[in-house]
């Protein structure tokens, strides 16, 4: 602009002008709730609606929690000391936590095994879930982790656990001898080794039944939410390699394999987990030999393992599906045979594919460990239907018991989703 | 194991005498065409053994032994009750009647539950895409609240509060000096008591047959009328109201057949008698527990389906369909929807398929499906565990098996063409 021009104009403007705010009704709150909650008369009723029902949800829940007490013997003395101000009887929980947690029957002075068990699920986990910021080694911790919490758990000598440790060892250091000459060869060579290993340092081991001796708990006075985590964590982590080895059953070109496992995996997904479990309560025994006395947990536990490996084998077999035929030709071109083809290319990608819906199971089995109640186990609802509910001291005080029990599965089974959501994350590797 | 291409490693290294025609043992293990065989035959031999084991052990059990197997005792009188009776039975009827009257009961809760379930999910599912934020969030803790917490404290807790926390049947009973109880039904129909809800029932009587014939054949006329309608836009390119002419050919026969007979079908509203309610339909809270308890744990899986399926349709559908001038509603209904379920119909079926197996949590609630009849009493009473605990995993699998193949028939027929 030159000074020439400048002379000539009336007015020119030196410097920009600030920019004004936006009208009241355009900005912040009042523009969010405009466009969010009142952006028209349906909108405008779904959002009274809505609020209704959460005021009313509200004003029934805090009063209960504010209100409660956590003291009091027995449900008189709650209701004398609520003096029915609506509030909750949580006395019941701090009265009876040790039997929601552990079952009633479990010593009182060992309750710090399966507490110190527990913690340790926070050490043995995190290897196998956060691989990506965890030295390697840090898995050893998970693989001992079963050993451990056996012992704790079952109590007895340490050699039963550290026998069966040195065996899996042993064959998995056959294995790894073995590896080169194949898969299938090495597979049964440390199979083999691990079997001769246990039979041998069982009988060894047998002789010395003091060796750091823990007082043995029967596994019938296991109970309370104890008996969930056990039931979860142990068949999710057995089901998944028997899901992947019935996943690759499925898709194998060997027409009798195939129908094997299409066979095994269509019945069990056909029959609720309920006839399952009465198999293990009153029908699997009739087909092992009688001296063999499996304890009903075992019996449990491998049924609810066979439960979920086919649920997992379908969600796996979805993500075989998934990959793209280039893949399975391209592992074929380099030379790779089955096995190495699988555990190199295939299954690292179908895995990655199928982790929502393995968490999917996994939740969905956390959650059915509580079926257990129906065949008289003692688990977390298996006690509050049972000697609490049913107890003199306690009869009629549900709602607090039965929201405790909500609060704990929400936790644990939120958790894991909201642990898959964010692997899910961790994993994608497409641009999106 | 198995096998899944060649592997030229074992092909190569072994000289093959494939040339010379002969056989020499070690193909069975190192060439392709015969390992396939090899590896077969072991899982053959290793399942055979594995059954042959458990069979063996059958045999030697002396319970099994002893009582041997046999189907027999579904002849005998079951000797116990049932509280609900789809159709007659006493306990002076047989373990077969009773186990018929169990698989229909669960079929009924399994009805009941699905309708309701696909009526909750959808409607959760819907509003959590909504923009109304309090709406969705909402909609998503219900969702996150029930598919984390395990059906059968569902069951459970809704069992407790409709034996425990609705009123005792004695508040509506007339007190002896005449003044009024203490509680009455709602709206007179409706009396929800700790012995179960007891509804109107509908009668039929005099010509109620007329009557359902009438409202038949007024069916059959609202879809032949929407028929024309679209043979009219199609053909002539003439718009033909639909929505009221249906509503017409649907409730006026029907209305005038019921004063022109002379009210054949009625309400039958449940009546305080001197200890109990007489008339009307009573669920029981056993059956209200796990309908209800179904339908909103499952319903809660069925909205992220329905969410799912929604979302999946591309935003250029809708987009493409506003740019050929099409109104909302006809977006969802012409463009949306009908991609939407091609997503959301196969994993609703296979919830459909899981209300009907969580059925068998009955026996938690005492209610007398199928598990509680022929899994329950039938096998504690005879003791014939193995056999009732065989037709009970049958009757669940052929269920599914029947389902699964209508819906990949279905399946097949909704799928993309694809050339």
């Amino acid at each position: 602009m030159s000074d020439a021009h400048a002379h000539s104009v009336a007015f020119v403007r030196e410097s920009e002008i600030p920019p004004a705010p936006p009208p009241a009704r355009e900005t912040g709150a009042v523009k969010w709730m405009r466009e969010n909650l009142f952006s028209g008369v349906f909108n405008t009723i779904m959002t009274v609606l809505a609020l209704i029902v959460v005021v009313y949800l509200l004003s029934g829940v805090i009063p209960w929690i504010v209100n409660g007490t956590w003291e009091g013997g027995d449900i008189r003395e709650c209701r004398a000391i609520l003096m029915g101000n609506g509030g909750g009887c949580f006395a019941v929980i701090a009265e009876r936590w040790p039997q929601l947690l552990f079952g009633f029957e479990y010593p009182a002075d060992l309750r710090w095994r399966p507490t110190v068990a527990f913690l340790l699920l926070f050490v043995a986990v995190p290897p196998a879930l956060f691989p990506m910021y965890l030295p390697r080694w840090s898995l050893a911790l998970t693989g001992l982790y079963p050993f451990v919490a056996f012992w704790l758990i079952w109590g007895g000598s340490i050699l039963k656990p550290l026998v069966a440790l040195a065996g899996v060892a042993l064959g998995y250091a056959a294995y790894k001898v073995v590896e080169k000459r194949g898969f299938v060869l090495a597979l049964a060579v440390g199979v083999v080794a691990a079997a001769i290993a246990w039979w041998l340092l069982g009988t060894v081991a047998g002789e010395f039944p003091r060796v750091l001796r823990l007082e043995a708990v029967e596994s019938r006075n296991l109970g309370g939410f104890m008996l969930n985590m056990i039931l979860g964590v142990v068949c999710v982590s057995l089901s998944l390699p028997l899901g992947i080895v019935l996943a690759l059953g499925r898709q194998s070109r060997l027409p009798f394999i195939k129908y094997a496992c299409v066979i095994f995996i269509e019945f069990v997904r056909g029959v609720p987990l309920i006839t399952l479990l009465f198999v293990a309560n009153v029908v699997l025994a009739f087909f092992l030999p009688p001296e063999s006395n499996l304890d009903l947990i075992v019996r449990v536990v491998i049924m609810i393992t066979m439960f979920s490996a086919a649920y997992i084998a379908e969600v796996i077999r979805g993500g075989l599906a998934a990959l793209p035929r280039g893949q399975y030709e391209a592992a074929d071109s380099l030379g790779l045979d089955y096995a190495q083809a699988m555990r190199l290319i295939i299954l690292p990608q179908a895995l990655k594919i199928s982790i929502p819906g393995i968490v999917n199971v996994a939740v969905g089995l956390f959650k059915d460990t509580t079926l257990v109640s129906v065949i008289s186990m003692f688990d977390l609802v298996g006690m509050i239907r049972g000697p609490i509910l049913s107890s003199t001291d306690w009869a009629g005080v549900y709602w607090e018991l039965w929201a405790f029990a909500c609060v704990l599965f929400f936790v644990v089974c939120y958790g894991i989703s909201q642990y898959s959501q964010w692997l899910e994350r961790q994993l994608a590797t497409d641009h999106r | 194991m198995g096998i899944r291409g060649a592997t030229p490693m074992a092909t190569t290294t072994e000289q093959a005498p494939d040339a010379g025609g002969g056989f020499r043992l070690s193909q069975l293990w190192y060439d392709t065409r015969y390992r396939s065989y090899t590896f077969q035959l072991i899982a053959l031999v290793l399942l055979i053994l594995a059954f042959a084991w458990l069979i063996n052990n059958a045999f030697n059990n002396p319970v099994l032994q002893e009582a041997g197997i046999s189907f027999e005792f579904l002849g005998a009188p079951a000797g116990y009750d049932i509280n609900q009776q789809p159709i007659p039975y006493t306990s002076q009827d047989t373990h077969l009647r009773a186990t018929v009257i169990g698989a229909i009961n669960t079929l009924i809760v399994a009805f009941l539950a699905c309708v309701t379930a696909t009526v909750f999910g959808v409607i959760a599912g819907v509003l959590r895409l909504s923009k109304n934020w309090i709406v969705s969030k909402l909609m998503a803790v219900y969702v996150e609240m029930f598919r984390n917490i395990p059906v059968l404290i569902w069951i459970l807790i809704i069992f407790t509060v409709a034996a425990n926390v609705f009123p005792a049947m004695a508040d509506f009973r007339i007190p002896r000096d005449g003044s009024d109880p203490t509680r009455t039904p709602v709206l007179g129909m409706f009396a929800f008591t700790n012995q179960g809800v007891f509804i109107p029932r509908l009668t039929f009587d005099g010509q109620g047959w007329l009557f359902l014939a009438i409202f038949a054949a007024s069916v059959l006329g609202v879809f032949g009328w929407r028929r024309y309608a679209r043979n009219e836009l199609y053909s002539k390119g003439r718009e033909v109201p639909v929505w009221w002419p249906s509503l017409l050919i649907l409730f006026v026969p029907v209305i005038v057949a019921q004063f022109a007979l002379g009210q054949p079908v009625g309400l039958e509203n449940p009546e305080m008698g001197r200890f109990r309610f007489d008339g009307g339909f009573l669920l029981r809270p056993s059956l209200i527990a796990l309908w209800f308890a179904l339908s909103i744990y499952t319903g809660a899986f069925i909205a992220e389906n329905v969410r799912a399926g929604i979302l999946a349709v591309s935003k250029g559908q809708t987009e493409a369909a506003a740019a050929l001038g099409l109104r909302p509603g006809r977006i969802m209904s012409l463009v949306v929807l009908p991609q939407a379920l091609r997503v959301i119909i196969p994993p609703l079926i296979s919830q459909y398929l899981n209300i009907t197996k969580n059925t068998s949590l009955a026996i938690a609630v005492g209610y007398m499906d199928l598990t509680g009849t022929l899994g329950g009493i039938t096998l504690n009473q005879t003791g014939r565990a193995l056999e009732c605990i065989l037709l009970l995993m049958a009757f669940y699998l052929s269920f599914s098996l029947a389902i699964s193949a209508i819906m990949n028939v279905y399946n097949r027929s909704v799928a993309l063409k694809e050339r």
